[in-house]
């Protein structure tokens, strides 16, 4: 099983993507779908046994998308490239605006020296590819203060001097 | 000045070492060269023609002493033993070793300076006026909100990955002198009718290829709110700035595809769900951070007498007295001046300074300007708050440094980007241009008699020379390989703020000077009374100016 970084530690990755419009689901196991996905399989979705999430992309408008979603364990926003950072702003958007809860990751290209900085807008795993992540890990700490308001934050350092 | 505490200084500490981590594995190879990129560039670092180049933060100009000492101590070790002010009141080493960055970033963390954010697609330097809290056409002393700006945008977790370049401005005064009409987010101190004090918000101001004039989006945005507005544009501007085009990504095209109407409303709406949040600023900030910029101890001070003195020294010496109209400055405070050091005597590339004029300068500061320097957005330095009765001394020691050439405001006081001669960018050299320019205006009655005259070069399109805004600007463009440049008329970065218009087709460097020289010719001839170029330009049009560089239309 793959591997990524969450909250902090080098886990297994239960979740599977699938592929393409598929006529249907296979029956267990984690499931992580596209919007496109969710939306033409939503009959199926009751009966199936294994947990579903959302693969959202970078320019994705929240007020779009089925509010059962932001009820879902998983949320993962795909970056296509590491320099987009729309993908920065809607990690903040669900944790603070629509007060998502569940595990936001941060997929595709994504890089190690970012981890500090997706970590403040709110993300808590990360499927980073090609590198090693235990000592990635490193990375999430590369700051001990802030001076903005951040999602693990809310008070920005001028309150806390 | 500012002054870190412990958490400021780790902030920047944990910078250096986060920085010598990403180059040790860059240099390893675990890093590859696409993704290093971004990372060298938000700390500054720029590989150029023909070595790295590192600019390093200035935040609004402002400079100690003892980092003067440092920089030149940096020069001489890491460098050859000068630096490049900037037009954003930055520095830029230009030949710096890729390796070496880590340990010149650590030498000046010891002295609370850094280069994050210098460069990349993220927040930049936040520029100001050179006279803040000294000018008598002060509104309010824009540095505190400059520095509350530097904090927010430091390290920003939102925000560093941009569509593209992202510059804020802050002006103060009356008058401006920070250019706040050209940047992303231009802010200008205002106080409404109950007396409160807050900012008139412009955004989508810039030069570059297409050079805009910002929109206003918001009269008076009440000062506590600073930072939750700026989350609310900067937000806006993320994530709906062009990100395919890279000549179509800053927040002036979005302004302009949108109107600035639906902009302000995009702004607005976004903003109602920030407004109140955390990061609305209180009183014991605002507090404590213009706690760092109060007066010096200002001795009082018989003004009309050190005016005598002054007067007696100047009459019987014109070189002193030359100086004096030109490279000083009146001040709200009584006896006390502001000083303009020029970094523009003609052979120098404008701006460029040596390590030991920048010791020299840091004495000159501890000597007479309480231990501080400003540098300003015209590449020159500013030492402010200099008595009367120091200046015929200070002026001895200037001139002796080769700090002292009476050419403030002049068309020998240009604006100039590094051009060709440093800049992978350019499309022509731009240092031989001014300084044929200064040969050629050698002559100081003549120069004076021009009165203010701001000329502004820049050695391509991307317009670090801010060729736009130049009453009289000059833009090298490259015609199959060959250097050429063009002559612009009529541009004004001030509150009346207009874009230099295209003279005619582009000359060759040979004959730019000339070209220049015909275009004030016009000027003199048409100018009443004591009219600026500008006005003249403005009242009499382009076409006499044309006729006489290209010769009569048929």
């Amino acid at each position: 099983m793959a591997q990524l970084l969450k909250d902090g530690g080098v886990v297994a990755d239960s979740w599977q993507t699938v592929d393409g419009d598929l006529v249907s689901l296979p029956t267990s196991g984690d499931l992580l779908l596209t919007l496109t996905q969710w939306h033409q399989l939503d009959a199926q979705l009751p009966q199936h046994s294994g947990n579903i999430g959302i693969l959202l992309d970078t320019d994705t408008e929240l007020e779009d998308i089925p509010s059962q979603c932001l009820e879902l364990p998983l949320i993962a926003i795909a970056f296509t490239k590491f320099a987009d950072g729309r993908g920065f702003s809607l990690a903040r958007l669900l944790r603070e605006r629509y007060n998502y809860r569940g595990e936001l990751r941060a997929t595709g290209d994504i890089l190690r020296d970012q981890l500090y900085l997706l970590k403040g807008c709110g993300f808590n795993s990360f499927q980073l590819s090609g590198i090693d992540l235990a000592e990635s890990a490193a990375s999430l700490q590369d700051f001990s203060e802030a001076y903005q308001s951040s999602v693990e934050q809310p008070a920005p350092l001028f309150k806390r001097r | 000045m500012y002054r870190y505490d412990h958490l400021d200084q780790k902030i920047v500490d944990e910078r250096v070492s986060q920085f010598r981590d990403q180059t040790q594995r860059y240099l390893a190879g675990e890093i590859t060269e696409e993704q290093f990129l971004p990372l060298r560039l938000q700390n500054g670092l720029y590989v150029q023609r023909l070595a790295p180049m590192l600019r390093i933060a200035v935040p609004y100009g402002m400079l100690s002493s003892t980092q003067l000492r440092k920089l030149a101590e940096i020069s001489r070790v890491y460098d050859k033993g000068y630096v490049h002010f900037t037009t954003r009141q930055n520095i830029q080493l230009n030949w710096p070793q890729l390796e070496q960055v880590p340990d010149i970033l650590a030498e000046l963390a010891s002295v609370e300076m850094h280069a994050i954010q210098t460069s990349g697609n993220c927040i930049r330097n936040t520029t100001s006026d050179q006279f803040a809290g000294v000018t008598a056409d002060e509104i309010e002393d824009p540095r505190p909100w400059c520095e509350i700006i530097r904090q927010w945008s430091t390290l920003h977790p939102e925000f560093a990955f941009l569509p593209r370049k992202f510059k804020i401005a802050v002006c103060g005064s009356e008058q401006d002198r920070a250019a706040f009409m050209f940047h992303d987010i231009g802010l200008q101190l205002v106080k409404n009718s109950d007396g409160e004090l807050g900012f008139h918000v412009y955004v989508g101001g810039g030069l570059g290829r297409t050079p805009v004039i910002g929109s206003s989006i918001r009269e008076f945005l009440p000062a506590q709110h600073l930072l939750t507005y700026l989350d609310a544009i900067l937000r806006i501007y993320n994530r709906y700035g062009n990100r395919d085009n890279k000549y179509k990504a800053r927040i002036k095209i979005l302004v302009r595809a949108w109107t600035a109407e639906v902009f302000a409303q995009r702004v607005e709406a976004e903003w109602e769900h920030l407004k109140q949040g955390p990061s609305t600023l209180t009183d014991n900030e605002i507090n404590r951070v213009k706690g760092f910029f109060t007066a010096p101890n200002y001795q009082s001070v018989d003004d009309q007498q050190l005016t005598r003195q002054v007067d007696a020294l100047a009459a019987d010496n014109p070189a002193f007295s030359r100086w004096l109209e030109r490279n000083t400055r009146a001040q709200r405070q009584a006896g006390y001046v502001s000083v303009t050091l020029s970094l523009k005597p003609a052979g120098v590339a404008p701006g460029d300074v040596t390590d030991r004029q920048l010791e020299i300068i840091a004495d000159l500061a501890d000597r007479y300007s309480f231990g501080e320097v400003r540098s300003t957005h015209n590449q020159n330095i500013v030492l402010t708050d200099v008595i009367k009765s120091d200046l015929f001394e200070l002026w001895q020691q200037s001139k002796a440094t080769g700090l002292a050439t009476p050419s403030i405001g002049t068309i020998n006081d240009m604006i100039c980007c590094p051009g060709g001669d440093y800049c992978s960018l350019a499309n022509a050299k731009s240092i031989p241009v001014a300084e044929a320019i200064q040969r050629k205006f050698s002559d100081l009655d003549y120069v004076y008699d021009l009165g203010d005259l701001e000329l502004n070069i820049s050695g391509c399109m991307n317009a670090c020379g801010h060729h736009h805004v130049g009453q009289i600007g000059i833009l090298g463009v490259d015609k199959k390989g060959q250097e050429w440049y063009q002559i612009q008329l009529g541009g004004n970065a001030g509150k009346d703020a207009s874009l230099a218009k295209v003279l005619g087709p582009s000359l060759s460097r040979e004959a730019v000077t000339d070209g220049i020289e015909k275009v004030l010719d016009v000027y003199v001839e048409n100018r009443l009374d004591e009219e600026s170029f500008l006005s003249t330009y403005r009242r009499i049009g382009i076409d006499k100016f044309k006729e006489r560089v290209y010769g009569p239309t048929s």
